[in-house]
């Protein structure tokens, strides 16, 4: 019998079809009709957003037939950005395709970076840099861009060109009418915690559109229901996650060159199943950006993302870099890591899917922000191609994605993950000859374990995690302060868990949880039952709880973090 | 020039605390730069002779008198136009307090004046003042410098300490005020009216909070009894932590989603001082801390920090304090 | 009766606000918002129309900012104004509390309003009273932090707390009333609201369509200048006593507050 408890033996309490599916739709005086309904503002929803209003600036008789409001993009953070984050160095190629006639010099990056090295950290004061630097890792020509900004500038674009941004609103519901998607419901805003309608309660709307695209990032709500809805996910393997834990520092001395390192403090046994690293990237002159990221697999309950980047920051080559520096951002985000056999079936009748939310991640090359703008573009084109002649069958994305860059790299490092389930050295080897063969070898392919059956026991990794002093290292509290979280006092939980768990999962969560949402009750018992407690408001919607045994649902529009350098 | 006009707000035969202060700061800053500070009340007939001349004791040497409904900011707005038009005092300064804010906002538009608000710091540079005053969530100090005759500061509550000087009366000066039409546009119906017993969190001069460390909702009681022993202006507050959990009223939050506070003495009980909660209370005057766990965040930024059982020290001070006070 | 609500955007309370290490100055990049204490000022005048004790024929949302101001007033019309003014004038840049609180009358003055609501403060802590500095420009009796507000023959009864408890005030129209945020509770958009606010007018206007002078507004015309911006004198390093003797910590603690005659 295996050791150790896993959380999917406590699903939480959410049938995601029958919450998050609307089957009855209001009246038609009380919906809001528009004519492409996009939800997520992130690089997908507005590449989308950008590419659609382009395509219908020629086809004037089409924007009339949309309507009043030909493009709606719904984005449940205060702003577009505000929930985006990542490292992260950029592949030119999706903003290209995009706004063919801009330079890179109008985009929003930090430039190009000349220099990449990756370390094999093998203690805090030991890292061997890998020469020459393994194709995964090599930037060139890639462009150093904070997402969140990224998100802020194509917002911008896409204002201009006419889409209408509802900012603060979130998507809660699926409207499916005969099998077919018809759009969504907002959510509602006034209640309070136990879900009670408070004085300035308004209810959401039923938003209909002729097509709706889903681009909610790496933990998609509606997106998850709608795998199951329509099956989305048959034939294929379960998506898994990793965790990334996210700082940005202002320097004294400018970075030369984009880091990653392998190894340390990551632990290479394949029972912990710990597949990750960190990157370091330059931020113009005077900024850096940094993180951590981690396979949500791992086995040690004590596991803390945001503890191991505090860690990591102790060793001799981030103190280098970072000393006489000031943290100025913090975040944490979760990414979808299971790869091409995970990728759900991105379409279904009157829906595509774009983005991380439909698992375009390539992870042993950390890339995602250009597949995110190829398939928003995409799906804009496929969308406006049927539109055009009166239809709603959007499969023919389906064939677009698969030809293209995304498919195509993503078919190339279809096993590179998987084989580190065999621990780092057996993984690394496997890796590198996946790498070498272009993919050919080993063939077949390579089952996901979901995130959730892992089985926690509780370790000791807890013991090298430093004690923060709030100038170098730092508590999760304070930096859930800096990434400028915000909740009303008494909204109601969004975040789906069985409250009564084994102490196993309710110390997973609470190492988990970059920050600190879950608490154990002083007067918990070690070996027993333990009734979690869910402290929702600091939650930043990272995601990480939905990999690993909750679920998480929208909070009101416009609670969250407000991310906007990361 | 280098004169110091101040006003005095006045209520049942009492001058303001705030507003004395600002007549000390303002006397010890005029005395920098060659000037002398003087004060203007606005008021009826409880503004007697002997009342006016103890604003001396803090400094003024003059003391301008109008007759006019107290308690409203345009009339005094009027009557220091006047008196600054006539004297050509180079600063008004206020003490802390909404009509303070309101009277200097109105002078800084009859006179055309720049205005600075919730200074705390006043002080003289190459024969003027200049004010400071905190921003960015008081992580940052601005420093304002003014152009033209004359500059308006508007001091945060409690900045200015009032202290008297030795033999200080001040000259009673009664002027004549024309009053704005709209000035008598606003009647006071009523002024002053308590309601309820509670002491309001924010204008508390002594703040007991307490937070988890309590351990339970009757926790509380300990720190209704330390601020009774304190007695006057002394009030009880919460962290976030336990206005969720219902220990204590939303009323009483402080805290990055609750009240900002500044009173001269908060001490924190069994609360941890976490950041959401420090830029709530961080620019009180002196913070004490009682908590078990010596690594609590708290005893960074405290001024005194005790480690210790808060069920064995709160009881004991409450008597302490109470036997201080009463005996 | 017509209501103007003055509004202004601000940086969004959650975002760390810091001095832009290449010039010295205040950041003021990054995300505004509408001014949460003017939202209270918007539903204060809805609470009006829609009590009945008077009739209000227009609720007009006024703000002076640059370009991007425009999405406050969006807010506002989504919150129920009925349209929009936006004055910018890149004269109007660097303007102070005394600029400001000028050049937002003169444009009021266009209007003339019969109330005009204001937010108490705004949120990024610059500006509280700017109500007072308008209403001596336009000539109208003024109240900040209020509270309560109910329409009575013909005028305003309003309450607010100040240094000595509740004060209760009659005022005549026109006036100028800041609102303080325990006023109301400010209702949500609906998501109708929020699409329709685009289409309501909105009327541009610079600093010389409303008779702005020149030289009262701007870095020119303001007559305070911020800067010099410093970290505060550090806290000298506070006391630790570790409670043995609970007695004699408490003496201690009698003690420390004696000296700093706290009690």
């Amino acid at each position: 019998m295996a050791e150790g408890v896993a959380p999917s033996e406590f699903p939480p309490p959410v049938d995601s079809v029958e919450e998050f599916v609307k089957r009855e739709l209001d009246p038609e005086e009380e919906r809001i009709d528009v004519g492409v309904v996009i939800v997520g503002g992130g690089p997908a929803g507005l590449a989308c957003a950008n590419r659609l209003l382009q395509l219908l600036a020629d086809e004037p008789e089409l924007m009339e037939r949309l309507g009043e409001v030909p493009v709606a993009v719904i984005e449940k953070g205060k702003a577009c950005g505000a929930h985006n984050l990542s490292g992260a160095m950029m592949r030119p190629s999706g903003l290209k395709e995009l706004f063919p006639d801009k330079e890179p010099s109008e985009w929003p990056t930090y430039g190009t970076v000349a220099k990449d090295t990756v370390y094999w950290m093998l203690s805090p004061s030991r890292a061997i840099p890998l020469k020459p630097t393994p194709p995964p890792f090599r930037n060139h020509g890639n462009y150093m861009v904070s997402v969140a900004e990224l998100s802020r500038w194509l917002a911008t674009q896409a204002e201009e060109a006419g889409a209408y941004i509802l900012t603060e609103t979130s998507a809660q519901q699926l409207l499916v009418e005969d099998g077919v998607v018809r759009g969504v419901r907002s959510g509602d805003k006034g209640r309070g915690k136990d879900g009670e309608e408070l004085g300035n309660f308004e209810p959401g709307s039923d938003v209909t559109a002729k097509a709706t695209v889903l681009a909610e990032g790496t933990w998609g709500h509606l997106t998850g229901a709608a795998i199951k809805e329509f099956a989305l996910a048959e034939d294929r393997e379960p998506q898994v996650w990793a965790l990334g834990v996210k700082e940005v520092w202002e320097v004294a001395r400018p970075l030369d060159r984009v880091i990653h390192t392998l190894g340390w403090p990551l632990r290479y046994g394949a029972k912990w199943h710990e597949f990750g690293g960190s990157w370091i990237y330059p931020m113009g002159e005077n900024r850096v950006s940094l993180g951590f990221v981690a396979g949500l697999d791992y086995t040690d309950a004590t596991f803390s993302v945001h503890d191991v980047l505090q860690e990591f920051k102790t060793s001799k080559l981030v103190r280098a870099i970072l000393d006489g520096g000031k943290r100025v951002s913090w975040g944490a985000k979760a990414i979808p890591e299971g790869g091409y056999w995970a990728m759900p079936k991105p379409s279904a009748p009157g829906m595509v899917i774009c983005g991380d939310s439909a698992g375009m991640v390539n992870v042993p090359i950390l890339k995602g922000i250009h597949y995110a703008i190829h398939a928003g573009i995409y799906a804009a084109e496929t969308i406006f191609e049927q539109l055009k002649g009166g239809g709603t069958d959007f499969s023919a994305y389906d064939k677009r994605v698969e030809d293209s860059v995304i498919g195509q790299e993503l078919y190339r490092s279809r096993n590179m993950k998987q084989p580190f389930g065999r621990g780092f050295f057996v993984g690394g080897a496997i890796a590198n000859a996946m790498e070498i063969s272009g993919g050919r070898f080993p063939g077949g392919r390579w089952p996901n374990h979901r995130d959730s059956e892992s089985p926690m026991t509780i370790g000791d990794r807890r013991k090298s995690y430093p004690k923060p002093d709030g100038k170098y290292t730092f508590d999760k509290l304070s930096s859930v302060y800096v990434s400028g979280n915000a909740t009303r006092d008494d909204a109601p939980n969004h975040i789906r868990v069985r409250r009564e768990v084994p102490r196993e999962i309710a110390e997973t969560w609470v190492w988990m949880c970059p920050a600190g949402v879950y608490e154990i009750p002083e007067e918990a018992s070690e070996n027993g039952m333990v009734d979690v407690i869910v402290n929702y408001t600091n939650c930043v919607q990272c995601g990480a709880i939905t990999a690993k045994g909750g679920r998480l649902t929208p909070p009101e529009g416009g609670d969250g973090p407000l991310y906007t350098i990361t | 020039m280098a004169d110091v006009l101040t006003y005095v707000l006045h209520y049942e035969g009492e001058l303001n605390k705030n507003s004395l202060g600002a007549v000390s700061e303002g006397a010890a800053r005029a005395k920098e730069i060659g000037g002398e500070c003087h004060a203007l009340v606005l008021g009826g007939d409880d503004l007697t002779d002997e009342l006016c001349q103890s604003v001396g004791a803090y400094g003024a040497t003059k003391v301008f008198r109008a007759r006019g409904s107290e308690g409203l900011a345009q009339p005094v707005v009027d009557a220091m136009a006047k008196v600054i038009g006539e004297h050509g005092h180079g600063y008004a300064l206020f003490g802390g307090g909404l009509l303070g804010f309101e009277i200097g906002a109105g002078l800084a538009a009859r006179m055309r004046a720049g205005v600075t608000m919730e200074v705390i710091n006043v002080r003289a540079e190459d024969g003027k003042l200049v004010a400071e005053r905190p921003i960015l969530q008081d992580s940052k100090i601005s420093v304002s410098r003014y152009q033209g005759d004359l500059g308006i500061i508007i001091g945060r509550i409690n900045a200015f300490e009032a202290r008297t000087v030795d033999g200080g009366s001040a000259e009673v000066v009664d002027v004549e005020v024309d009053y704005s039409a709209w000035s008598d546009q606003a009647k006071m119906v009523q002024r002053g009216e308590q309601r309820g017993a509670d002491v309001d969190i924010e204008g508390a001069d002594i703040l007991v909070a307490g937070g988890r460390g309590l351990g339970k909702p009757e926790g509380f009681e300990l720190a209704e009894a330390l601020a009774s022993a304190f007695g006057g202006n002394a009030a009880v507050a919460a962290t976030r932590a336990v206005v969720d959990a219902g220990w204590y009223p939303y009323a009483a939050q402080i805290g990055q989603t609750g009240k900002t506070v500044s009173p001269k003495l908060y001490l924190a009980a069994g609360i941890s001082g976490a950041i959401q909660h420090k830029v709530g209370m961080q620019s009180s005057e002196n913070i004490v801390a009682i908590n078990k766990d010596a690594n609590a965040p708290i005893f960074e930024f405290s001024d005194l920090g005790i480690v210790g059982d808060l069920n064995k020290i709160l009881p004991k001070l409450t008597e302490a304090i109470k036997a201080k006070k009463g005996g | 009766m017509k209501i103007c609500v003055l509004v202004k955007e601000v940086p969004d309370a959650a975002v760390e606000k810091r001095i832009d290490p290449s010039t010295g100055r205040l950041d003021r990049s990054g995300e505004k918002n509408l001014n949460p204490y003017d939202t209270h000022a918007i539903e204060a005048a809805m609470q009006i129309r829609e009590g009945g004790a008077a009739e209000v024929e227009e609720i007009v949302a006024v703000t002076m900012g640059p370009e991007s101001a425009v999405r406050a007033l969006h807010k506002a019309v989504s919150l129920g104004a009925d349209r929009s003014m936006h004055l910018t004038d890149e004269a109007l840049a660097g303007s102070d509390v005394a600029a400001t609180g000028y050049a937002l009358a003169k444009a009021l003055e266009k209007e003339s309003p019969d109330l005009v609501l204001l937010g108490q403060q705004s949120d990024d802590g610059e500006c509280y009273t700017i109500g007072a500095v308008v209403a001596d420009h336009l000539k109208m009796p003024s109240l900040t932090q209020v509270i309560k507000m109910d329409v009575q023959n013909g005028g305003l009864r309003c309450e607010r707390q100040a240094e000595y408890g509740y004060d209760t005030v009659e005022v005549s129209l026109p006036a100028v009333i800041s609102v303080g945020d325990a006023i109301n509770e400010p209702r949500y958009p609906s998501l109708k609201a929020i699409m329709g606010a685009r289409k309501k007018p909105l009327e541009t206007v610079s600093a010389g369509d409303v008779g702005i002078e020149a030289s009262q507004v701007g870095e020119e015309g303001s007559r305070v200048k911020c800067g010099d911006f410093h970290d505060p004198e550090a806290k000298p390093p506070g006391q630790i006593i570790e409670d043995e003797d609970t007695d004699e910590t408490v003496q201690k603690i009698v003690a420390w507050l004696e000296e700093r005659k706290l009690i």
